[in-house]
């Protein structure tokens, strides 16, 4: 029973957690708006998600079992929860000083993840909603 | 947990910014300073930012975030501005005073966008705030 609940949840919190994520990447670029040299820094959310939630992604069809924390993947990454990989922007208006962000753009990301992080979070409070009242028998 | 670490990138932006800004203020103050506490003409100072990882050093993993730190501050080496003064007591044999090579329009632009990012860091911050707020009320 506790697996069919975690489950149900699996998907939103996975995604939940994959927005928070973002968000955190997107404001590291906002922050680095003014920093010579920096590239900035994304990755690709529906990758990342089917990865999540399917154990694999879509160039990984067989994984090795890790055993010990220290272990590293398969595909030579080092944590299993790290997301997919960590992709650079292609600059539309590049800066002589070889930085890549472009605040409109990343304001505008940023947003959005911050409007589908609250999506993902009512999503996931809706399913404990219904479970809770499923449980409480009235 | 990966929200919280956005306000130590931000954090570390706006403290970045707050420091431009505290040079930009400093060179706009000593727009006229013939001589500082060595007795030489006032130069014109840069801040130089640098990407720099936040949370624990040890962590391998970071995931391509990074937050910001001022990795120095650079004196302005192109000439200084001279100005024809005879009287003045710091002026030369041919009566030239060299005053700082502080650009005003260049400090004033400096700093608007210095408190733009700041501005923006700080609507980050408070994104990422009403965000975690929101996640604690989960499932009440």
């Amino acid at each position: 029973m506790i697996g069919k609940l975690d489950a149900e949840l699996q998907l939103h919190s996975d995604a939940l957690r994959l927005r928070g994520q973002r968000q955190e990447m997107i404001a590291s670029n906002l922050a680095n708006a003014d920093t010579p040299n920096y590239k900035a820094v994304d990755f690709k959310f529906a990758d990342a998600l089917r990865q999540a939630v399917g154990g694999q992604g879509p160039s990984s069809p067989s994984t090795l079992a890790r055993t010990a924390v220290g272990h590293m993947n398969s595909d030579g990454s080092r944590s299993g929860s790290a997301p997919t990989q960590v992709l650079y922007r292609t600059p539309t208006q590049a800066s002589v000083d070889g930085n890549t962000v472009d605040v409109d753009v990343e304001r505008a990301q940023f947003a959005d993840n911050a409007v589908r992080y609250e999506a993902s979070l009512r999503f996931l409070n809706g399913k404990l909603k219904t479970l809770l009242s499923a449980i409480q028998s009235q | 947990m990966s929200l919280s670490k956005i306000f130590d990138i931000s954090g570390s932006a706006v403290s970045a910014q707050s420091q431009r800004l505290n040079v930009v203020a400093s060179n706009l103050a000593n727009v006229d300073s013939v001589a500082d506490a060595d007795g030489k003409t006032y130069r014109a100072r840069q801040v130089v930012f640098q990407a720099q990882s936040v949370g624990q050093p040890n962590q391998a993993a970071d995931n391509g975030t990074a937050g910001v730190k001022v990795a120095g501050i650079v004196e302005d080496q192109s000439p200084l501005r001279t100005v024809f003064n005879p009287q003045h007591p710091m002026a030369n044999e041919q009566g030239y005073v060299e005053m700082p090579n502080v650009n005003v329009v260049e400090e004033m632009v400096n700093m608007i966008a210095a408190s733009r990012s700041y501005q923006n860091n700080v609507e980050v911050m408070n994104t990422a705030k009403s965000l975690l707020l929101k996640t604690l009320q989960l499932g009440s």
